[in-house]
């Protein structure tokens, strides 16, 4: 009897706690995405809407925009994660090192880009990258250009601009991450390896990256998920252009629902195909992160 | 003995280098504070005179004084409410175990991976529709049951000592009471790291206030940032010296807390 009490005051706690939490996503998250669902099958504009039937899923298809800012998205994931995961993982094998001087300050002065807001961070981009601008002018000083190169007004570069700066912003963040997780691996394994002669290399992809594994996986999907976010840089440095060239899935629901002519029913429906690329990628991701458990 | 020279060197040389592109554009942000637009988009190094100046046109154009109010009444509330609704779910996931709950908190992190963009359409349909549009309520309420600081909360409460909270319980104190009065207190350095990051988030939000603040004088220091970039001719050391005044609270809790910072970045992965 007095068991059957402790039990329902555990259940009535239990959920009291989270109570307030399951409310505010209930209305703020669950709620929008089932009604994105149903929007997705209205046509219309502004709040004024009726059923379309599959006249949304249409216009999907015939989408090149959509298709442009897909592939825009995709370029920016392939090329941008790779380096920057790269380069965070050197940078913490570098500071991993105890024997290393000045390791304090090179950590603190590689993570304080992570203290920018996006938008702050974009505005300097946007500037340091004008046509006359100081990366310009440097690069012609050290004789690596001839002539000024169009950051902002060509597709091409103003993709890697993109680029720069998102490496720039997000470096040091993975690195913390990496640089935590290093000092989690015994240094006996190492030192073994050293003493059998294996060389620094061989001992970095060998020990280092497997070590590292789930971590690397853990960041991979954060980057993953902020590039399909990717807006703040994009909507201010380039606002999508040059032709579109940097136009991402965010910002071009954005400018469907507030800048186009706004039709929701269809920002509905572009919305579940990014859900629905999050779905396929984190299905991908956990059955990598499996298999990768089943060969150790 | 000769390649250890050599790849200490190189190492430095790395890091050397790594560390001025991180640091540079601080530098230029604060440099062109101090010059006229046509210096900065020349790419002039050195300070010039023309902070004074760029201070009164930012200032002639935007109310300084509410536009900070904005950013900090609104990161402010948010950073509480957050870490209040956040830090009681995270802790009854945690100590009330059900199999349902668990189920809800495995749904939790599905969710988790939804990015934004595929909610602020009907999102910002549900905030005008109560009528909340152009208000801080609207830039506050969606943000304070937040996935990532639940779960960061139940990763931490894990490392909350069973015995007190057994200890309190034969005291007699009610569920609530431990919750105020014992696992408050103990948990001080995950309710500091999580302060950082929630204010961090809230200060630099642009997105969703961008779509619900529509009016000047109700303008976070992040949409005026953007919008005095997104003009046709923008000012350049007007908006760098307004990015400066933007970094400067963030760059100052670093600084300050750099410890619980760094701690509030790992915090979900440990």
């Amino acid at each position: 009897m007095a068991q059957a009490r402790l039990d329902r005051n555990e259940q009535i706690n239990g959920w009291a706690f989270i109570m307030p939490a399951m409310v505010l996503l209930g209305i703020f998250m669950i709620y929008p995405i089932l009604w994105s669902l149903w929007m997705s099958f209205q046509v219309g504009r502004g709040n004024a809407f009726s059923f379309g039937g599959l006249a949304n899923i249409q216009r999907l298809a015939n989408d090149a925009l959509l298709l442009q800012a897909l592939s825009n998205t995709i370029i920016f994931f392939i090329i941008q994660v790779p380096i920057m995961i790269v380069l965070a993982l050197l940078f913490a094998v570098a500071l991993n090192d105890a024997t290393l001087r000045l390791r304090g300050i090179f950590r603190t002065l590689l993570f304080l880009p992570c203290v920018t807001s996006l938008i702050a961070y974009s505005s300097l981009f946007k500037s340091m990258f004008s046509n006359d601008g100081v990366i310009n002018q440097a690069l012609m000083g050290l004789h690596i250009i001839d002539a000024p190169i169009p950051w902002l007004t060509d597709p091409f570069w103003a993709k890697i601009v993109i680029i720069s700066a998102i490496t720039w912003r997000w470096t040091g963040y993975n690195m913390i991450f990496y640089l935590a997780a290093l000092q989690n691996i015994d240094k006996s394994i190492y030192e073994a390896a050293r003493i059998d002669g294996i060389p620094a290399w061989a001992r970095f992809c060998k020990i280092t990256v497997p070590m590292l594994k789930p971590v690397i996986l853990f960041t991979t999907i954060l980057s993953t998920i902020g590039t399909l976010q990717l807006f703040d840089e994009v909507n201010n440095i380039t606002q999508g252009g040059p032709g579109n060239g940097t136009l991402t899935l965010s910002l071009y629901i954005y400018n469907l629902t507030f800048r186009m002519m706004p039709s929701f029913g269809y920002s509905a429906l572009v919305s579940w195909v990014i859900v629905l690329i999050v779905a396929v990628l984190s299905v991908i991701q956990f059955f990598i992160a499996r298999d990768r458990r089943r060969t150790t | 003995m000769n390649s250890y020279v050599l790849k200490r060197g190189l190492t430095y040389a790395l890091l050397s280098f790594a560390a001025f592109l991180s640091v540079f554009p601080f530098f230029w942000m604060v440099v062109g504070a101090t010059n006229k637009s046509t210096d900065v988009v020349t790419g002039k190094l050195s300070p010039g005179d023309n902070l004074i100046t760029n201070f009164q046109n930012l200032a002639s154009q935007v109310d300084l004084v509410r536009i900070f109010g904005n950013s900090f009444f609104i990161a402010i509330v948010s950073t509480v409410l957050t870490l209040i609704v956040s830090s009681l779910a995270g802790y009854g996931f945690e100590i009330f175990r059900s199999r349902v709950r668990e189920r809800v908190f495995q749904l939790l992190l599905l969710f988790l991976s939804i990015p934004f963009a595929a909610l602020m359409v009907p999102l910002f349909v549900l905030i005008s529709r109560a009528q909340l549009n152009n208000t801080f309520a609207a830039v506050i309420l969606p943000t304070i049951a937040s996935i990532f600081i639940i779960f960061y909360f139940r990763q931490a409460t894990k490392a909350f000592p069973h015995e007190l909270r057994d200890a309190a319980r034969v005291d007699g104190l009610k569920e609530w009471q431990i919750f105020l009065f014992v696992y408050l207190p103990t948990m001080r350095s995950t309710y500091a790291a999580a302060t950082i990051i929630v204010f961090m988030g809230a200060w630099n939000n642009y997105l969703w206030p961008l779509i619900v603040l529509q009016t000047n004088e109700n303008k976070t220091i992040t949409l005026v940032i953007s919008t005095l970039t997104a003009a046709y001719t923008p000012d350049y050391g007007v908006i760098l010296l307004a990015t400066v005044l933007a970094t400067l609270p963030t760059l100052i809790i670093f600084f300050v807390l750099q410890r619980q910072f760094v701690a509030g970045m790992l915090g979900a992965v440990k």
